[in-house]
């Protein structure tokens, strides 16, 4: 499983890549390997505020229907819109062309709270999935 | 059991058959009317113009014996309970007695009409009457209501009384209880009755504990939905302790009873503190599961909330039955007219046929056939919950993956032996779960059958993976692309030209 580094990382499998104020948000490898084949993702409106781990949207595959949760709190500044036509960019490049939202970060500290790539990748192993 | 030659459901005069759409020819019909006998005038005429729709391009001309051909043709294509075992986990798809239909048919049922004035209906009110002392009894209940016409809309229905019960003493409550372990119906239906839902995880066993219900109880929350049997097949044994803690702190218990069919006779949801519960008819009460409905979901409550049952209610008053409509604090009427009536005729044959030894019976063969197909099929099978179950049982793919084969290439193949595969990647608690409900309808032959072909399918997965990966090879249709299906729906018919 791929767990960039410089990344950080939710348990619920998201990912966050912080620069400055701003971050991208996206699910990560193992997530999409899990989901299977990706179908559907519903992405918020620009402008909506999130508080950390709010549920910001739903990603659909043809196994199982789940949320998406922000790792941390702040304004969607963007959406990535070509997840509407091309669902499948999730699984083929979920830390690129699969990215789905860009935030505004309200609060730094929120990061703290957040798995780094090497902890990530640990708990992946204690999960269970880390083969 | 050798290769697939000798199973079921690999033989067969199957025929092939295009669209409706691409059959007929032009002018053909499948009527002849009498010639007119008054002046004849075109449409246009008689009726304005924004009433009038377009033609509709590509409407088939087809005759009668066409249009008869062609769907009794696409439906032996289908499978269902009435050709073979269909282990459909959560779905409790037991087979439906044809004594049931019988009675439904019956001319004073089929031929009532709802606004038949109530003289003339006792007959009907009657059987609404005692299904609902049978149902009340089973789930150890007072009250009924017949009305709600599926399960979710049951608890819809019932989370619809507890917020009109929590209103009528000052303060609805903000937050409902829901155990990740069930349905997950119960969160929407929350959130439709204007509540925030909080997850409570289920502990090791797989069972709701009762300690981790009393750190999230509170003087806010509503009520806890707990689903017993789980979806894990599991009985929620600390439910009467759960039961306390929620009445401690003035809460309901509401109790998704889609698994009532694994304790009838035996333990009563009443009994066990829950303050509401719905029924599923179509599952444990033996209605067919249609293609959308008719269904019905009645709920059964404790006395303190009667007087928010959806109206109309049916009364007894002396010799003479009646329909209420008169009740003050009703949450109001759920659906058009009393039931579906059909249906409660069904059900109400079912309660009447089994008898009470009969529907405990029924419950207990139900559990003792799930637990055969977990005890034969544990080792070839990874088993998550390593325990007696109810009435369905969990596998997952953990044991195949290492040859590359998943839980969805199983129930593939499944088809190949002729039987309905089990409920897949559900519940989403476990990892590529393989739910398997055998239903107390079906024989020790069919279930060896079924293990059976399970234990060869394992035995593929090692030693010819590929069998698995490009199954079903025998249905008329073979493995389907569900990925570009649901990526690029195509959800109607449009004429190519």
């Amino acid at each position: 499983m791929q767990v960039p580094e410089g990344l950080k990382y939710t348990r619920e499998h998201e990912w966050i890549k912080v620069e400055g104020d701003r971050g991208q948000v996206g699910i990560t490898h193992y997530a999409q390997d899990q989901l299977g084949d990706v179908v559907f993702v519903e992405l918020p409106k620009k402008g909506r505020s999130l508080r950390q781990m709010e549920p910001f949207g739903v990603i659909e595959s043809v196994k199982a229907v789940s949320d998406l949760y922000c790792p941390a709190g702040g304004e969607v500044l963007e959406v990535n819109g070509e997840l509407e036509r091309k669902p499948e960019l999730v699984n083929g490049d979920p830390y690129g062309a699969g990215w789905m939202i860009r935030v505004k970060i309200t609060n730094p500290k929120d990061l703290d709270k957040l798995l780094s790539a090497s902890e990530y990748s640990a708990y992946l192993k204690q999960a269970g999935g880390g083969h | 059991m050798s290769g697939t030659g000798n199973t079921i459901g690999t033989r067969g005069l199957v025929l092939n058959e295009p669209l409706i759409f691409e059959q007929g020819s032009p002018g053909r019909v499948g009527y002849s009317l009498p010639p007119v006998d008054v002046p004849e005038k075109k449409a246009e005429v008689l009726i304005p113009k924004r009433l009038l729709r377009d033609g509709i391009p590509g409407m088939p001309e087809v005759s009668e014996v066409d249009v008869i051909r062609h769907y009794t043709r696409i439906s032996q294509w289908n499978y269902c309970v009435d050709l073979g075992f269909f282990p459909l986990g959560s779905c409790t798809m037991k087979y439906n007695p044809r004594i049931n239909e019988d009675m439904a048919r019956l001319p004073g049922f089929a031929k009532a009409h709802p606004y038949q004035p109530e003289e003339l209906s006792q007959g009907a009110l009657q059987l609404m009457w005692e299904l609902e002392q049978y149902l009340a009894e089973v789930a150890g209940m007072d009250r009924v209501t017949l009305q709600p016409s599926a399960g979710a809309h049951g608890e819809l229905t019932g989370l619809m009384m507890i917020r009109a019960y929590h209103t009528s003493r000052g303060n609805p409550r903000s937050k409902v209880l829901i155990p990740d372990s069930a349905h997950g119906t119960n969160p929407a239906t929350s959130a439709l009755c204007g509540y925030r839902v909080v997850p409570v995880k289920e502990g090791p066993r797989g069972i709701v504990e009762a300690k981790a219900v009393a750190e999230v109880m509170d003087n806010e929350v509503a009520a806890i939905m707990v689903t017993s049997p789980n979806t894990l097949g599991l009985f929620e044994e600390q439910i009467v302790e759960v039961s306390k803690i929620v009445h401690a702190k003035g809460g309901q218990v509401y109790c998704d009873g889609a698994n009532l069919n694994s304790v009838m006779g035996i333990s009563r949801p009443g009994d066990c503190g829950v303050d509401v519960i719905q029924i599923n008819l179509h599952k444990t009460f033996s209605q067919p599961h249609g293609g959308g409905g008719p269904g019905a979901g009645p709920v059964a409550l404790k006395k303190h909330l009667a007087p928010f049952m959806p109206v109309p209610t049916v009364e007894k008053k002396g010799n003479r039955l009646t329909f209420d409509f008169k009740r003050p604090k009703s949450i109001g009427k759920v659906r058009a007219f009393a039931a579906s009536f059909g249906v409660l005729v069904r059900s109400y044959t079912y309660i009447r046929s089994m008898g009470s030894a009969g529907l405990r019976r029924a419950s207990e063969v139900a559990v003792l056939n799930a637990n055969y197909i977990q005890s034969q099929l544990k080792g070839t099978y990874h088993l998550p919950y390593d325990r007696h179950c109810m009435h369905e049982c969990i596998f997952t793919d953990a044991l195949q993956v290492r040859h590359d084969i998943h839980t969805v290439d199983i129930a593939k193949r499944l088809i190949d032996y002729g039987f309905h595969p089990p409920t897949i990647y559900f519940p989403l608690i476990v990892k590529a779960a393989l739910m398997i409900e055998p239903t107390e309808t079906e024989s020790k032959e069919t279930l060896d059958q079924f293990i059976a072909a399970m234990k060869q399918i394992a035995r593929e997965a090692q030693e010819n993976p590929d069998l698995l990966r490009e199954a079903p090879r025998n249905p008329k249709v073979t493995r389907l692309n569900e990925t570009k299906a649901a990526r690029e729906p195509k959800l109607r018919w449009r004429p190519t030209s």
